[in-house]
C-alpha cells in the first residue's frame, strides 16, 4: 500500500472529535506553522510541494496564494469550496465524514497564510449530514482554541462560518460560488478581475476546494519535498479518486499522483464486475472527454491525461463495461449540464438545451446522421467563448464521445435502435 | 495613454478604456447586444468576441481593456465563426415572428444576421415556449420568446432608474426576464428599456403595431416637458398618413447628449407628444362675435388683431397693454414678442411668470419640477428690460388702466384656478389669445390665433443650465397656424414696423447680437449638443 496522506489514520475509523485528532498528532503543523514559520514560508513549502488544486482545474495552490495583494487595508477571504457537485466524485464526502480536523488544520493554515481572518467553508446544500458533522467540529475547535481569537496561544486571529450552499452545480465555480455566498444568484462572474484582486465582497479572496486545504496539514507538518516526492513531476502529492461504475470495488482511494489508470481500475478497484469487458472510462469527472480501453495506460496525474487530451478533473473515475450505451451515457451528461447551466451565457444556455434535444432524438432513434455533425460543430461553438468553463463541460463530453464511439451514433441513427441493448422505438 | 492596433488600424486611448469602446472610435462595428456605453458590463451575451494577439482564446472586447502594443482582429476566421455561432445559439428559440414584430427594421438580430450570420438554420426541435405580449407595465409589453437575455434592462431598473421591478427568473434554457412578485414596471423612465431592448423583446405599447419603423422620418429636436431639455429624435410618419389613426408624430426618442440626458428620457417627456396631432388643436383663427365664434381668414384675423394693438395703445397708452408670454415659446419666438411689443410698441408690461396654483414636482434623476423647456431663455430674453411682475398685477386684481389682453399659449384658468383667472380677464375689454391648442383660456378670448408646436416649428429652447439647443421642424404646422415668430412678424408688418427675418435662423442671428447673454452663440455654434448662454457677460451686464 502506498503513502497515504489523507486518509492516514482514518482506514478503520472516523477522527470526529478534537481528542482523537490530537491524539493521532493533529495539530502539530498549525503549531508549525504558528510559531516557527512565517506567512511568505508557507507559502513557499506550499509551491515547493507542488500541490495543485484538486477542485479539478489543477491550478498550483501556493501560487494562487501569492496572487493575494500585499500591503492591502482590505479583508482578505479564505472560501472553502466544499460544494462538490461533479458527477461521479465524493472524495470531499469522504474526507468531512472521516478525517474533518485535517481539514480544519488546513483552513487555519492557509488562512495564515494569505492573512484571512476570515473564513467561509460552502457547502452543497445536499450534504447535510456532512455540515452537520462540520457544524460540531467548528464549534468542537472554537471551543479548543484552534478557532477564534489568539489561536493556541499565538495572536493570529480566525473566525469561520459556514455556508449551506442551495443545490446548483454552477455554484461549486469558484466566482458563482461568492455571489452565491454574497447571495445572489449564483452567476459566475466575468473575469478579470480575479479572485485574488476582488473576490467576496470585493475583497481579495482565495477559493480553494477540500481536498487541496486537507493536504496542507500534511505538507507544512513533513516539508513540501516530501509531499513533492509521492507524486510525479509538477503533480506532487496523492490523489482521491472515486471510483464507480462497472468494478467490483468502488469507492474513493488514495493514491499517489501518476497511479496508471490500469491498476485503478484493476486492482485497486478490484477489477470488472462480472468479468465484462471495459468499454470506456471518465477520468475525472462527467466533464471532462472520456477515454476508450485503448487508453487506460495513462498515468494518472494532471499533465499526463492532458497529454491524452483528456482532463485529471476531479477525480472522479466512472468505469464503463461494454453492456453500456454510449448514446444513453452521453445523454445523460448532458442533460445534466443542461439543467444546470446558470443560463447567463448565451453559448452555453442555447447550446446544452440543443444538444440535450438533438441527442434525446438520437436517443429516442429518430436522429439523421447530419446529427452527428451537428452535435459536433454546435458542441465547438460551445467551447471557449463563455465566462466560465460550464460550456465547456458540457461540450468536451459530446465531442469525444461521438469522436471516439462514432459507430454507436451511427447505428442509433441509421437503425433507429442500439446495437448494445437494443431498445423498442 | 495605451495605443491599440484593431484590424490593421492604430489608435490612441485614454487609460482604462475597452476594446469595443476603440473600436467605435476607429468606426470598426464590433456586434454586442449586452453591452450598452450606459450600462455595468455583463459580458454574458459572447457576440463581442475578437481575436487578441498572444491570447489562446477569444476575448469579450467590452471587458477587455486596452494594454499598450495590443493587437486585435475583429474579422479573421475564427472570430467569424464564434460570431455566427452565437447568432445561431440566440436564434435557436427565437419565434422569427418578424412580420408582426414592432421591433422589425431596428432589431439587431436582423442587423447582424445580415451583416454577421447568413448562416442556413440548422434548429429542427420544437421551440421553447414561453410568455408572449404580457403587459408588464403602464407602458412596456414583454415577448419572452423574443428575448435574447443581454440584461440591459435588467440592469437599466437596477443602475439607472434604480426601481428593480425585473430580473432574470430560473435557470440555463429556462431562463426568463420576469417582474419581481408584486411588482409593475411603472416608474417614470420605463419607456427606456424598449429603447435599449436590442431585440422586440420589450415593445412601447404606445407605439405599438401603430406603424412600421421603415415609414419613419427622424428629425432631431428637444423635449420640451421640462426644463431639462432632453435631446430626442421626433419620428414622423410622413408616408404611410393611414396608419396610426391619422398620427403624424409617432413616437419620442431619446437622442445621446453626454452633458443633458445621457441616453435617457423620461416618460412623462417621452409620452407627452399626444397634444401635437391632438383633436384640441387650433386649425383657424377665430373671433367671438356675441356668443359664437366666427372663423377668419388670416389675414383678415392679422388685421383685425393689429387695428386692436394700435387702436388701444393710441387711445389708452401703453399702460392698458399686458402681454403674457409663454416659457413653452422658442427663444426666437420670445424675441420677436420682446421686440415688437416691448421695443417698438413700448408696452412695458409683459411677463411670462405666472404664479402656479398647482406646482410640478420633479425627480432626482432627469425630470425637473418646471415642466418649461425654455424658462431660462425666457429669463434672458423677456426679464433682461422688463421689470414688470405679473403676479404682483393679479394679485391686486387689474386695475381700471387695462383694456387689451394678449396671451400666448400660457392658459390662465389652469394655473389661476378659475376664480382668480376670470376676475383678471374680466378687468379687460378685450383678449387676444395665440396657442397652439384649446384651453381654458382659449375659449374665453376674443380672438385666437393658431401657432405650430414646437415640433412643427424651428428654433432654440435654453435649458435651466443655460445651454442652448436647436429644434427641428418634424412636421409641417397642423391646419392654418403658424410658428408664434411669424404671427408676430404679420402683425408687426400690419401695424407699420416690418421685421426682416425670414427664417428663424435670421431671429437667431439678431437676438445674438441684442440679448447680451446669446452674444457668442449661432446656429452653427451651437449644432447638434447645443450651446452654453454666456452668463459671465450678463454679470459684467
Amino acid at each position: 500500500m502506498s503513502e497515504l496522506v489523507i486518509l492516514k489514520n482514518v482506514q478503520n475509523r472516523s477522527l470526529l472529535t478534537i481528542e482523537d485528532y490530537l491524539d493521532v498528532g493533529g495539530y502539530r503543523a498549525l503549531k508549525k506553522a504558528l510559531f516557527e514559520m512565517n506567512p511568505e514560508q508557507v507559502i513557499e513549502e506550499v509551491k515547493k510541494s507542488g500541490l495543485r488544486g484538486r477542485g479539478g482545474a489543477g491550478f498550483p495552490t501556493g501560487m494562487k496564494w501569492s496572487f493575494i495583494p500585499k500591503n492591502i487595508d482590505k479583508p482578505r477571504y479564505m472560501v472553502v469550496n466544499a460544494d462538490e457537485s461533479e458527477p461521479g466524485t465524493c472524495k470531499d464526502r469522504v474526507i468531512i465524514e472521516k478525517n474533518p480536523f485535517l481539514l480544519m488544520e488546513g483552513i487555519t493554515i492557509s488562512s495564515y497564510a494569505i492573512g484571512s481572518k476570515s473564513c467561509y467553508l460552502y457547502i452543497r446544500g445536499e450534504y447535510y449530514d456532512q455540515a452537520m458533522i462540520l457544524k460540531k467540529v467548528i464549534e468542537d475547535a472554537y471551543k479548543h482554541g484552534y478557532f477564534g481569537k489568539n489561536i493556541m496561544g499565538s495572536g493570529y486571529d480566525l473566525d469561520i462560518y459556514l455556508h449551506r450552499g442551495a443545490g446548483a452545480y454552477i455554484c461549486g465555480e469558484e466566482t458563482g460560488l461568492l455571489e452565491s455566498l454574497e447571495g445572489k444568484k449564483g452567476w459566475p462572474r466575468l473575469k478579470p478581475p480575479f479572485p485574488a484582486v476582488s473576490g467576496l465582497y470585493g475583497c481579495p479572496t482565495v477559493v480553494n476546494n477540500v481536498e487541496t486545504l486537507s493536504a496542507v496539514g500534511p505538507i507544512i507538518e513533513k516539508g513540501g519535498d516530501w509531499y513533492a516526492s509521492l507524486g510525479t513531476p509538477k503533480n506532487g502529492g496523492t490523489r482521491l479518486f472515486s471510483v464507480s461504475g462497472h468494478v467490483n470495488r468502488p469507492g474513493n482511494y488514495e493514491l499517489p499522483m501518476g497511479t496508471p489508470l490500469r491498476t485503478i481500475i484493476y486492482d485497486i478497484a478490484g477489477g470488472m464486475k462480472d468479468n465484462k469487458k471495459l468499454k470506456a472510462v471518465i477520468p475525472g469527472g462527467s466533464s471532462v472527454p472520456v477515454l476508450t480501453k485503448d487508453e487506460i495506460d495513462v498515468k494518472m496525474d494532471f499533465d499526463s491525461v492532458a497529454a491524452i487530451g483528456s482532463l485529471l478533473g476531479s477525480g472522479g473515475v466512472v468505469v464503463m463495461n461494454e453492456d453500456t450505451c454510449m448514446v444513453k451515457a452521453l445523454l445523460r451528461i448532458t442533460r445534466f449540464y443542461a439543467h444546470e447551466s446558470c443560463g447567463q451565457c448565451t453559448p452555453c444556455r442555447e447550446g446544452t438545451t440543443w444538444l440535450k434535444r438533438i441527442l434525446q432524438r438520437v436517443y429516442d432513434g429518430e436522429a439523421r446522421l447530419r446529427d452527428l455533425d451537428d452535435l459536433m460543430d454546435i458542441a465547438f461553438n460551445m467551447m471557449g467563448t463563455t465566462i466560465c468553463a460550464l460550456s465547456d463541460a458540457a461540450a468536451m463530453p459530446v465531442r469525444s464521445y461521438i469522436q471516439k464511439f462514432r459507430k454507436e451514433f451511427e447505428y442509433h441513427a441509421q437503425h433507429k435502435c442500439c446495437d448494445v441493448t437494443p431498445v423498442k422505438v | 495613454m495605451p495605443t491599440i492596433t484593431i484590424n490593421q488600424k492604430s489608435t490612441t486611448v485614454p487609460d482604462g478604456t475597452t476594446i469595443i469602446q476603440a473600436a467605435e472610435q476607429l468606426d470598426i462595428e464590433i456586434p454586442r447586444y449586452c453591452y450598452h456605453p450606459g450600462l455595468s458590463i455583463a459580458g454574458s451575451c459572447r457576440m463581442c468576441l475578437v481575436e487578441i494577439e498572444n491570447m489562446p482564446k477569444l476575448q469579450p472586447s467590452c471587458n477587455t481593456r486596452v494594454t499598450e502594443g495590443m493587437v486585435v482582429q475583429t474579422n479573421t476566421e475564427k472570430v467569424k465563426d464564434a460570431v455566427s455561432g452565437v447568432l445561431e445559439f440566440l436564434l435557436t428559440n427565437h419565434p422569427l415572428d418578424c412580420p408582426v414584430c414592432d421591433q422589425a427594421g431596428e432589431c439587431y438580430l436582423q442587423e447582424y444576421y445580415m451583416k454577421f450570420g447568413l448562416y442556413d438554420s440548422r434548429m429542427d426541435e420544437n421551440k421553447t415556449k414561453r410568455h408572449k405580449a404580457e403587459v408588464i407595465g403602464p407602458h412596456v409589453m414583454l415577448d419572452t420568446e423574443r428575448c435574447v437575455l443581454c440584461s440591459r434592462c435588467v440592469r437599466f431598473v437596477r443602475e439607472v432608474s434604480c426601481s428593480n421591478e425585473i430580473g432574470i427568473f430560473n435557470r440555463g434554457g429556462q431562463s426568463e426576464i420576469r417582474l419581481l412578485p408584486g411588482k409593475a414596471l411603472e416608474n417614470n423612465y420605463s419607456g427606456n428599456v424598449v429603447d435599449i431592448c436590442p431585440v422586440g423583446a420589450l415593445t412601447d405599447r404606445d407605439f405599438r403595431f401603430q406603424c412600421r419603423v421603415w415609414y419613419l422620418n427622424k428629425v432631431n429636436s428637444v423635449c420640451n416637458g421640462c426644463s431639462r431639455g432632453c435631446n430626442i429624435t421626433i419620428e414622423v410618419n410622413r408616408q404611410r398618413p393611414h396608419h396610426g389613426e391619422g398620427r403624424r408624430v409617432m413616437r419620442l426618442k431619446p437622442r445621446f447628449n453626454p452633458e443633458v440626458n445621457q441616453w435617457w428620457i423620461c416618460d412623462e417627456g417621452r409620452y407627452g407628444y399626444g397634444f401635437i396631432d391632438a383633436p384640441s388643436r387650433i386649425l383657424q383663427p377665430r373671433f367671438k362675435k356675441e356668443w359664437e365664434y366666427e372663423t377668419l381668414h388670416w389675414s383678415w384675423a392679422v388685421e383685425y388683431a393689429s387695428r386692436l394693438i394700435s387702436q388701444v395703445r393710441e387711445s389708452s397708452g401703453v399702460n392698458s397693454i399686458v402681454v403674457i408670454a409663454s416659457t413653452q415659446l422658442t427663444n426666437e419666438d420670445l424675441f420677436v414678442i420682446r421686440k415688437l411689443f416691448g421695443e417698438d410698441l413700448g408696452i412695458h408690461q409683459i411677463d411670462y411668470r405666472l404664479p402656479e396654483q398647482n406646482p410640478s414636482e420633479g425627480d432626482n434623476f432627469l425630470l425637473r419640477a418646471d415642466r418649461n423647456p425654455n424658462t431660462r431663455g425666457a429669463e434672458a430674453i423677456i426679464l433682461e428690460e422688463q421689470g414688470y411682475s405679473l403676479e404682483q398685477a393679479i394679485g391686486a386684481g387689474g386695475t381700471e388702466e387695462f383694456k387689451l389682453l394678449y396671451v400666448f399659449e400660457q392658459d390662465l384658468v389652469k394655473k389661476l384656478g378659475m376664480e382668480t383667472a376670470n376676475r383678471f380677464l374680466e378687468c379687460f375689454e378685450s383678449v387676444i389669445y395665440q396657442g397652439s391648442n384649446e384651453n381654458g383660456t382659449s375659449v374665453l378670448a376674443d380672438i385666437v390665433l393658431p401657432s405650430a408646436t414646437y415640433a412643427e416649428v424651428d428654433g432654440t429652447f435654453t435649458n435651466f443650465e443655460g445651454k442652448v439647443q436647436r429644434i427641428h421642424q418634424a412636421v409641417e404646422p397642423l391646419g392654418d397656424s403658424f410658428p408664434t415668430w411669424q404671427i408676430v412678424a404679420r402683425l408687426a408688418k400690419a401695424i407699420g414696423r416690418p421685421f426682416s427675418y425670414e427664417c428663424a435662423e435670421d431671429v437667431f442671428a439678431d437676438l445674438a447680437q441684442r440679448v447680451v447673454e446669446f452674444e457668442n452663440l449661432s446656429y452653427e455654434k451651437i449644432g447638434d449638443q447645443g450651446g452654453k448662454l454666456d452668463e459671465v457677460s450678463r454679470v459684467r451686464a
